[in-house]
This record gives C-alpha cells, structure tokens and sequence, in this order.
C-alpha cells in the first residue's frame, strides 16, 4: 500500500475513533492501538507512540473548554501529577524491557477493564464530611458552581489516591494511554471527589502524565513522524467535533456498542499477545 | 483582605492556562499538517512500512536534530517539530503554574510544581542525565 492511501486510512479510522471517544467519553486514545496494530499490522512501539501524542492533543484541546465550567482543582491536580509523571516515566522505561506480546497482553486487560467501568452506572461515593489532615495540609478543598451558589467539598485519602495515581501513570507510560478509568478511581473512590470535580481534573492530568512519557518515547526514536501524523490530526479533529455534538446528544445506546467494541479489542490483543502475532 | 482585580486567583490562572494549551494544541496541528502536506508530496507515492520497527533516524529524536532539519525544511522534520511544540505545551502549562503560584504566595505548591516540571524536563533531555 503506498504511503498516501495508507495515510488517508489511518487518517479517517482515526477521526471516528476520535469522534466516537469524544461522545462517549470514554476516550479515542483507547482506540488507537488495537486499530494500529490489529487493522493496520502497525509495529506496537510505533503504534503506542503515536497515540500518546494523540492523548496530549485531545486532553489539551479539552482542558481548554473545561477549565471555564470551574470544576477542576488545580491543586489535588498538580500534586497528583508527582505520582503520575514518576509512574509515566517508569512506564516508559518498562517498554522497552518487557516484550511486545506482553505489551499487547496487558494492554488487553487494561483496555477490557475499562469497557467494564463505562458501562456501570457512576457509583455515588458518600461525600467526605471532612477533610483528611494531609488534605487540609496541602489546602486541596474547593468549591464547584452548584444550582444554588458553589457547593463546597472536602478531600480524603490522599496517600491512598497519590498511590493509585502511580500505577495509573506506570499504564500510560507503558500503554500510550490517558488511564482516565484508573484515575477517576482513585479520585471518586479514594479521595471522595465529586463526580464533575475529578473527571475534569483528570483531563487536566493526562496531558501532562502522557508528555512525561513522550519524551522518552521520542529520545527512543518511538514517534514515527509519518504515522504520528494522520494519527493526531484524526483523532484531534474527530473529538473536537465529537465534543461539539455532545450537548444535548443520547449517548447511552452509543456508549454500550462502543463498550462492547472496546471489549473485542481487548480479548483480540490478548489473544495475540498470547499468541506472539504482536 | 479585599478581593480586586489585581489578586492573583486559582480561578484566573486556570483561565490563563486554558487559553495557553488550546494556542499550544493549535500551533502544533498546523505545524504537524503542513509538514504532513510535504511528507505527502515527496513520499505519497512510495509503499509505507510501519510493520516491522527500525526506530527513527537520529536526527528525529532529540530537539537539536528536528531543529536542524526544520530549517532546511524537510518534512518528516516538520511532523516532529510540531509534535515536539505539542509535547511542550503541557509543560508550558506547568511552567506558567510554578509562576501562579509564586504570585498567590504559596511556597508549598511553588515546590511541588517544580518537582513536576523537573520530571518534565528530564523526560524531554532524553531521561538519563
């Protein structure tokens, strides 16, 4: 296939993953790697460098609208981001020890325990009565805007949370993925966060998580220009319009197929983990 | 004491790093597309091969290199001078925070943003100092 007609595939398989990510909210960066290397016999390294340039330019190009709502917290945010940008780069080292039919293994199970997440309702974490001491320690208490004027929210198990940030950037290093299920986990479940509080932090986050192991995949000669390409302008393209329709859309039957989807991906890169086809 | 315009808030700066990541994001699709434009008219014809991995050329792997081949406009060079303006804009992001902060007057988070943007850093200079 000449470079042309492969880049224009890759391209338009890009957009829609992007798109659909956007709408479901589950992410086209998830995507990326088993289209590249299931659809396209893409070389896994490449594929992984490629999408974690496409993680940085969809988390940016976000960050932007949702930094208006008011709902994210700078500072559980940058103090989180110590864990995940340690665990990025330990991620990032770990690729290049472990073989790419274990990379495809895990990025499997990763990818099939996120097709569980999203399709379970949110689970309704009891708001915090009061703040943990390191919590109040580091002043991570905040407000968001509610109906009635800002609700204010407290903030517990910080330790808890910095730890479950550490393996979910150890994933995205290793994965060139944005770990969003991982981390919203660690700050719904851990921390208590409200819901709308720790999903628009945690698009805050993955940019910087995902830049921390793209330097070192870029310094490995990783990033393949050619492929890197169509793949971040499709996916960027396909969110934003995604992002775009999102208002006012029903994405409930949406987001099951495209759950499901996810899921045949998941068993398909085991499968060929296992089988060394990858 | 009073809240004017002139107080340095979380909500201002969040503002500010908003606009700072979408100029990025942009900047860096237009990098990466006319380069992309150019990779097309030289090697659109030519069979791709992203099946078996060679790992790039070093000149496409550090800053110097892609700077250098940026100048004489090759397009491969081009693609990863935008992805690398992409790669930055995150840790732009963080840079200016260290600035918030300091002007908010909270040394805890100014120390805590450093520790980030130094991982940042190390990642880019190539991860082994």
């Amino acid at each position: 296939m000449s470079t042309n007609e492969l880049t224009m595939l890759i391209f338009a398989g890009s957009l829609f993953a992007g798109f659909l990510g956007a709408l479901t909210g589950l992410g086209g960066g998830v995507v990326i790697v088993p289209l590249l290397t299931l659809a396209f016999g893409v070389d896994i390294r490449y594929a992984i460098g490629a999408s974690l340039v496409s993680v940085i330019a969809t988390s940016s190009g976000a960050a932007a609208a949702y930094v208006r709502e008011g709902f994210s917290n700078i500072r559980v945010g940058m103090f989180l981001e110590i864990a995940t940008t340690l665990g990025a780069l330990g991620g990032a080292y770990l690729a290049v020890w472990l073989a790419t039919s274990w990379i495809a293994v895990i990025f499997g199970v990763v990818l099939g325990y996120s097709a569980f997440v999203s399709l379970r309702p949110p689970p309704e974490a009891s708001a915090a009565e009061r703040s943990g001491r390191m919590a109040t320690w580091l002043r991570m208490e905040g407000s968001y805007p509610g109906a009635a004027g800002p609700v204010r929210y407290h903030v517990r198990n910080v330790p808890l949370g910095f730890g479950l940030m550490y393996v979910a950037g150890v994933l995205s290093g290793l994965l060139g993925i944005g770990s969003g299920a991982v981390k919203v986990l660690a700050m719904d479940q851990a921390m208590r966060l409200p819901f709308k509080v720790s999903t628009t932090t945690s698009n805050f986050m993955i940019g910087v998580t995902a830049a921390a192991s793209a330097g070192i995949y870029l310094n490995r000669g990783y990033i393949d220009p050619g492929l890197a390409m169509p793949v971040m302008l499709g996916v960027l393209a396909g969110s934003m319009a995604g992002a775009r329709l999102l208002a006012g859309a029903k994405v409930r039957v949406l987001r099951i197929v495209f759950s499901a989807v996810i899921a045949v991906l998941a068993v398909e890169m085991i499968f060929n983990g296992l089988t060394r086809r990858l | 004491m009073p809240k004017g315009a002139h107080v340095w808030t979380d909500e201002r700066s969040e503002q500010t790093i908003g606009i700072l990541l979408r100029s990025g994001v942009i900047l860096s699709a237009l990098v990466v597309l006319a380069g992309g434009i150019l990779y097309l008219v030289h090697y659109g014809a030519i069979a791709a091969d992203y099946r078996h991995f060679h790992g790039e050329p070093g000149d496409l792997r550090n800053v110097r290199g892609i700077g250098g081949d940026m100048l004489r406009w090759h397009s491969r060079g081009l693609i990863q001078f935008g992805l690398l303006l992409l790669i930055a804009t995150p840790v732009a992001r963080v840079a200016f925070s260290v600035l918030a902060f300091a002007l908010e007057r909270d040394g805890k988070y100014v120390v805590i943003t450093l520790i980030v943007l130094g991982l940042l850093v190390y990642s880019l200079a190539g991860g082994g100092f």
